[in-house]
């Protein structure tokens, strides 16, 4: 086996002048599958944004493949939240995959044939091959979703980043969504780190969970992070975590209404 | 009578300069267009064109280079739009903050203006013949650079215009496209407002586009039929306008506006 495909040393971020999460060490493996769990404003979005280069840390250090990170890695992939672009024109299903492949790339040189070979393989993947020519403005959340996970995996990236990608999406959709973005990360030996504010949808396929809170952490199997015990003693007052048929709740830190942090890029 | 086709044999070769120009610019505004709409900044080429006018205006008072006056005027404001108006929301009330100061700076210079009396209203409304060689020639090459460019960085513009947090996250340089997009649309309308002039040249950078869009959703065919609604547009203008007393620009707008209502029907007939 070869090192890990991510490796986070001491890391600190601020922002406004306020710790975020400090001393974070993470070190993640191929294959590996790392829920992102938190409350609002507990900073996991962020940890994303400072993966993908977009935020810089004030201490520590965050390394890709062993080189430190830097932005637009080609070898990252990411998955965002399911919404409609802002676009006011049409994109179809299969735009949005080829965005993925060469979207960041000047001039219009025709697309090899890997590249052809890639599509081909994502699209049969994800089951678009008839939803391909519809505008995703007439997709439903997780036809989109779909699509979502095809761009991020389609350049059979090392890591993938997933930003509450199940949002506004029913249960059944969930699970659908996370096994598509397992199965295919799992195909390239892919990591992924997933953040949610709702693990139950993704249980039976993490590895690890990753707790933040107060700008302190957790991290273990989820039955060593999700119990009353250690997230009473991340937050430091009482927390209970109760098991019901498979589905785990967490009382007392949760913020249902748990809105995004969304930077605007334009 | 509007129309006089008796002599037109003799009118055309006047307006060879223009039916040039005209093409150039139908590809300039036709490509522009697409991403004018994909990026939601119509309101902001009206702006634009209006500082675009006063730039021309002050440098035909003070007897500089017209082209070269409207495109200070254009980059200005496009700068000013882009940095202060970086968020959609915002971007609406700076364009309107600029759009009536602009007219009016545009206004103020022309009244001050002693020279001929077509030069003032061919910069707001549009003129035929009064496309010159050095015109042409500076023209040409703001055309030039701008449909280069925009080839260079169709894709990635194309992915931070319809998904730009994604495009980001790939390592696109959203906000120096954007910058460039600026630029870009800056030099497109200082150009256009040469032949169609600043009250329309959104006729020439918007709706053209705005029609293709209701009749395609494919990334290649929306362009290429954006680029032809132009060209239709300005070069039959140009030939109806050599026919009639009439300036160019009604012929150009309600061509366009025509084919823009077609677009529209034949959307409307295939979704029924």
């Amino acid at each position: 086996m070869s090192g890990p495909v991510l490796e986070i040393k001491n890391a600190k971020l601020e922002l406004d002048g306020r710790v975020i999460w400090e001393n974070l060490n993470l070190d993640v493996k191929q294959n590996e599958f790392i829920a992102i769990l938190g409350a609002n404003g507990s900073g996991k979005s962020s940890l994303l944004k400072a993966i993908l280069g977009q935020l810089p840390l004030s201490a520590g250090s965050i390394e890709l493949n062993s080189k430190k990170i830097r932005r637009g890695s080609r070898r990252v992939g990411y998955v965002p939240q399911s919404r409609q672009t802002e676009a006011t024109m049409p994109i179809r299903g299969k735009d949005l995959l080829w965005l993925g492949l060469n979207g960041h790339r000047f001039g219009f040189w025709p697309a090899s044939k890997t590249a052809r070979t890639q599509f081909d393989h994502i699209i049969e993947a994800i089951g678009g091959k008839e939803l391909q020519h519809h505008p995703i403005s007439e997709m439903s959340g997780g036809e989109l979703q779909r699509f979502r996970v095809g761009q991020a995996v389609i350049s059979e990236p090392d890591l993938i980043l997933a930003d509450e990608p199940l949002s506004a999406l029913d249960y059944n959709q969930q699970a659908a969504i996370a096994e598509l973005l397992s199965r295919e990360s799992k195909e390239h030996n892919a990591a992924v780190l997933f953040v949610t504010h709702d693990v139950n949808p993704i249980l039976n396929m993490v590895d690890r969970v990753l707790y933040l809170a107060d700008g302190k952490f957790s991290i273990g199997t989820p039955d060593e992070v999700l119990t009353s015990k250690t997230l009473s003693a991340l937050y430091g007052t009482p927390i209970d975590v109760v098991r019901n048929q498979g589905r785990i709740l967490v009382l007392g830190a949760h913020d249902n209404h748990d809105h995004h942090y969304q930077e605007e890029w334009s | 009578m509007i129309f006089d086709f008796s002599n037109y044999d003799q009118l055309l070769p006047l307006v060879t300069n223009s039916l040039i120009v005209g093409a150039m610019l139908a590809v300039v505004g036709g490509l522009v267009g697409v991403f004018v709409i994909n990026r939601d900044m119509s309101f902001a080429v009206h702006g634009i064109s209006e500082l675009s006018f006063a730039g021309a205006s002050i440098t035909l008072l003070v007897g500089g280079n017209v082209v070269f006056g409207s495109v200070i005027g254009s980059l200005v404001a496009a700068i000013v739009i882009g940095i202060l108006g970086a968020k959609a929301k915002e971007r609406n009330s700076i364009t309107a903050v600029l759009m009536p100061f602009g007219l009016g700076l545009g206004i103020l210079a022309l009244s001050l203006y002693q020279g001929r009396a077509s030069n003032k209203f061919g910069l707001l409304t549009g003129q035929i013949v009064a496309v010159d060689d050095p015109q042409l020639m500076s023209i040409s090459v703001i055309s030039a650079i701008v449909v280069v460019t925009l080839l260079i960085v169709w894709r990635p513009l194309t992915f931070a215009s319809v998904d730009s947090e994604v495009a980001a996250a790939r390592g696109v340089a959203t906000r120096s496209l954007s910058v460039l997009f600026m630029v870009i649309l800056g030099l497109a309308v200082a150009a256009s407002i040469q032949v169609v002039g600043a009250l329309l040249v959104l006729s020439l950078l918007v709706t053209p586009a705005a029609a293709a869009v209701r009749v395609s959703k494919s990334p290649l065919v929306i362009p290429l039929l954006s680029v032809a609604f132009a060209m239709v547009s300005v070069i039959g203008g140009i030939l109806l306008a050599l026919g009639s007393s009439l300036p160019i620009s009604p012929y150009v707008t309600s061509i366009s506006f025509l084919i823009y209502l077609v677009a529209r029907v034949i959307a409307w007939v295939k979704n029924r």
